[in-house]
C-alpha cells in the first residue's frame, strides 16, 4: 500500500513502530510511492530550478565577462569586474547608502511602528479602522507612492512646500527634497518610512497578541510604571519580533529598486542610488552586463551572508520561540 | 470612566490622529488633485478643487490604455495565482505527509528561497527569458514570478497540511481513494482558509510588481499597470494632475481588493513573516 510512505512526525500520531530498513513494503509499491512523491514535487522543483535557480547560475557565469549583453560572452575576463567593482565608488555610495537606510530603519522606522503597535494593542474605539488605515500604504505599489512622493515633494510646486515650507527646522527643505543630494536620501527615506512602516507595525500587533495578559497585570500589581512594563515586560517579550523586523527590513533595502527608479532614478549625483539601481543602469542603460552581474551576484552573496550570520547568531535561539506561536495563534 | 482615564483616552487618540493624518493627507491630496488643473495644483496645492473638473478622471477612463493595463494586471495576477498555489500545494503536500529522500535537503533549498529577493536574480532572469523567447510574453512575467512565490507559499501551506490528522488520510485510502484523490477531493477543501491566504498574497505580490514587467515588457500591448503608470509620468511629466487622477485611478482596484481581504492579507503577511 502506498501508506509505508505516509509520514507522521507529530508524537500524537506516532504510533507505528518505525520500519527497518530492508523490510519496508515490497519494491514494486515502494516504486509507486516514490514516484507519486515525484509528481507532486516535479512542477515546484522545475519552476524553482529554471526561474531562481538557474538565472543565479548564469549571473555568475557571466560575471566573468566583458559582455554587452547580446550573442554568446566571450571575452573572459577572469576576476576583472569584481575588481572592478571593487574599486567602483558608486558601488561603494551603494554600499554605505543602504546602511544608511538599514540604519535610519532601525532608529526611526521601527520604533515608529513599535509605538504605534503598542498604542493600539490597547483597547481603544476605532481600532480596527485605525489599524487598516496606517496598513493601507503597504498595499500599493512602489510604483504610486513614487509617483505621489514625486509630486509631493516637488520644489516650490509640491504640497510639502506648501506645508513644510514657513515652518521652522524643516522650513530650510522647502525648494530641496529629492532635487538636492544633501537632503534626497533623507526624503526617500520619509517615504519609505510612509510606505514599510505599516507593516511593521503589523508584525509587532501579532507579537503583542503572544504576550499573555496575565504578565502585565502582574507587573502592574507589583506597582511597575507603564513605561517600566513597557520596557521590563513587554519589549523582552517581543525581541524575537523585534529581531525578525529588522531582518526583513535589511533584505527590503538590500533589493530597493522601485521606490527610487521611479522618484529619482537614482541621482541627484547618485546621491539615493542602490546595488539594484547601479545594476539595472550598467545592465540595461549602458550594456555591460558582465559588470552587472557581478553586482547581482555581490547582491546575492550580501543576502547570503547577512541571512545566514543573522540566522545563526540572532534568529536562533528564536526559531521555535515566542514568534511562531505568536504567528500561529492569531 | 474616570477623568485621567478620560485624558490618557483623548492624548491616545490624538496622536493616533497625528500619525495616521501623515498617512492619509497624501492619499487625499491625490484624490483632490485629480480634480483640479495642474495651474491650479500648483498654485494651490493644499486648498479644495474649485472647480471641480472631472476631465482628468473621465479622460483616463475613456482612453483604451488605462483599461488595456488593468486587464493585463488582472490576467497576469489570477495566472501567477493559480500557478503558484497549484505547484505550491502539491510540493506542499508532499513535505508535509510523505518521508523520501532528500525531502530536508529539498525543503530547505526552498526556504532559503525566502532569504533572496527576486531583484537579485531579475538581471540573469531577463538573458534566460530572451533565449527562451518570453519577453514581450506575458509567460515570461507570470511563470517567474510564481517562481518567486513559491517558497513563501510552501512554507504556509505544508505548516497548514501539517495541522490535519493522518488518520484521515488513512481512512480515505481504505475506502478506496488515492493519494493523488485524497489531496484534491479533501485536504484541498480542507484547506481553504489557507489557500486563500497565499492566493491573496500572490495577487497582491504579482499586482505591484514592477521589476520584472519594466524588463520583460516593453511592448504597450502587454504592459501592466504599474509599468503603465511610469510611461504615463513619462509621456505627461508636468501635467502633475492628470499624473495624480491616473495614480489615484490605478490606486482603486488595490484599495478595494484590500477592503474585501483585509483579513488573509495581514493574516498571511505576518504568518509569512514570523514563520518564515
Amino acid at each position: 500500500m502506498t501508506l509505508s510512505a505516509t509520514t507522521d512526525d507529530r508524537p500524537r500520531h506516532a504510533v507505528r513502530p518505525p520500519r527497518k530498513r530492508g523490510r519496508r513494503a515490497p519494491a514494486g509499491e515502494r516504486l509507486r510511492g516514490w514516484l507519486s512523491t515525484t509528481w507532486f514535487l516535479l512542477p515546484a522543483l522545475l519552476l524553482f530550478f529554471f526561474f531562481v535557480l538557474i538565472p543565479i547560475v548564469v549571473a555568475f557565469y557571466t560575471s566573468f565577462f566583458d559582455w554587452g549583453g547580446f550573442g554568446r560572452p566571450e571575452d573572459f575576463a577572469g576576476l576583472g569586474n569584481y575588481r572592478k567593482l571593487a574599486d567602483d565608488p558608486v558601488f561603494h555610495g551603494d554600499l554605505w547608502r543602504g546602511l544608511v537606510i538599514v540604519l535610519l530603519s532601525i532608529a526611526i522606522q521601527l520604533p515608529l511602528a513599535l509605538g504605534t503597535a503598542v498604542l493600539l494593542n490597547q483597547e481603544m474605539r476605532g481600532r480596527a479602522v485605525y489599524r487598516a488605515i496606517f496598513f493601507a500604504p503597504y498595499i500599493l505599489s512602489e510604483v504610486i507612492a513614487g509617483v505621489l512622493f514625486g509630486i509631493i515633494f516637488l520644489p516650490d510646486a509640491g504640497l510639502a512646500d506648501h506645508i513644510f515650507g514657513g515652518l521652522p527646522l524643516v522650513g530650510g527643505l522647502a525648494g530641496k527634497w529629492f532635487a538636492d543630494p544633501a537632503t534626497a536620501l533623507p526624503t526617500l527615506f520619509a517615504v519609505m518610512t510612509w510606505k514599510y512602516f505599516g507593516f511593521h507595525m503589523m508584525i509587532y500587533l501579532a507579537g503583542l497578541q503572544g504576550i499573555p495578559k496575565e504578565v502585565l497585570e502582574a507587573a502592574s500589581i507589583d506597582g511597575a510604571s507603564p513605561w517600566r512594563r513597557f520596557r521590563s515586560v513587554t519589549l523582552p517579550l517581543l525581541a524575537p519580533t523585534v529581531r525578525i523586523s529588522v531582518f526583513l527590513s535589511v533584505i527590503g533595502s538590500i533589493q530597493l529598486f522601485d521606490l527610487v527608479w521611479v522618484t529619482t532614478t537614482g541621482g541627484p549625483t547618485h546621491s539615493t542610488e542602490t546595488m539594484a539601481v547601479t545594476m539595472f543602469q550598467f545592465g540595461f542603460k549602458r550594456y555591460q552586463m558582465g559588470y552587472a552581474s557581478a553586482i547581482s551576484v555581490a547582491m546575492f552573496l550580501i543576502c547570503m551572508v547577512f541571512s545566514l550570520l543573522y540566522q545563526r547568531y540572532a534568529l536562533r535561539r528564536d526559531l521555535q520561540g515566542a514568534v511562531t506561536s505568536a504567528g500561529g495563534r492569531r | 470612566m474616570s477623568r485621567p482615564a478620560i485624558a490618557r483616552s483623548l492624548s491616545r487618540h490624538t496622536l493616533v490622529w497625528v500619525i495616521g493624518s501623515f498617512i492619509v493627507v497624501p492619499l487625499l491630496y491625490a484624490v483632490f488633485a485629480g480634480f483640479k488643473s495642474t495651474g491650479a495644483l500648483t498654485t494651490d496645492p493644499i486648498g479644495l478643487p474649485d472647480p471641480w473638473r472631472v476631465s482628468n478622471y473621465t479622460g483616463i477612463l475613456t482612453s483604451g490604455d488605462f483599461w488595456r493595463q488593468i486587464g493585463n494586471s488582472v490576467l497576469i495576477a489570477v495566472a501567477t495565482t493559480l500557478i503558484t498555489v497549484v505547484v505550491a500545494a502539491l510540493a506542499a503536500f508532499a513535505f508535509a505527509r510523505y518521508a523520501f529522500r532528500g525531502r530536508e535537503l529539498f525543503f530547505t533549498l526552498f526556504a532559503a528561497g525566502l532569504m533572496f529577493p527576486p531583484a537579485v536574480a531579475v538581471l540573469p532572469l531577463f538573458v534566460l527569458l530572451r533565449s527562451f523567447g518570453l519577453l514581450d510574453n506575458p509567460l515570461g512575467v507570470i511563470l517567474p514570478q510564481a517562481a518567486f512565490q513559491l517558497p513563501l507559499t510552501i512554507v504556509i501551506l505544508r505548516s497548514f497540511f501539517r495541522t490535519i490528522p493522518g488518520d484521515l488520510e488513512e481512512a480515505a485510502i481504505i475506502d478506496g481513494c488515492t493519494r493523488f484523490g485524497f489531496f484534491w477531493r479533501i485536504l484541498l477543501p480542507m484547506a481553504r482558509p489557507a489557500i486563500g491566504t497565499v492566493s491573496v498574497l500572490a495577487i497582491v505580490t504579482s499586482w505591484n510588481n514592477f521589476f520584472l514587467p519594466l524588463l520583460v515588457l516593453a511592448d504597450p500591448k502587454w504592459q501592466t499597470i504599474p509599468v503603465g503608470i511610469q510611461q504615463f509620468q513619462g509621456q505627461y511629466a508636468t501635467d502633475y494632475a492628470l499624473v495624480m487622477a491616473y495614480i489615484v485611478l490605478a490606486m482603486v482596484p488595490a484599495i478595494a481588493f484590500y477592503a474585501i481581504a483585509e483579513r488573509q492579507l495581514i493574516g498571511g503577511l505576518t504568518a509569512g513573516a514570523t514563520k518564515g
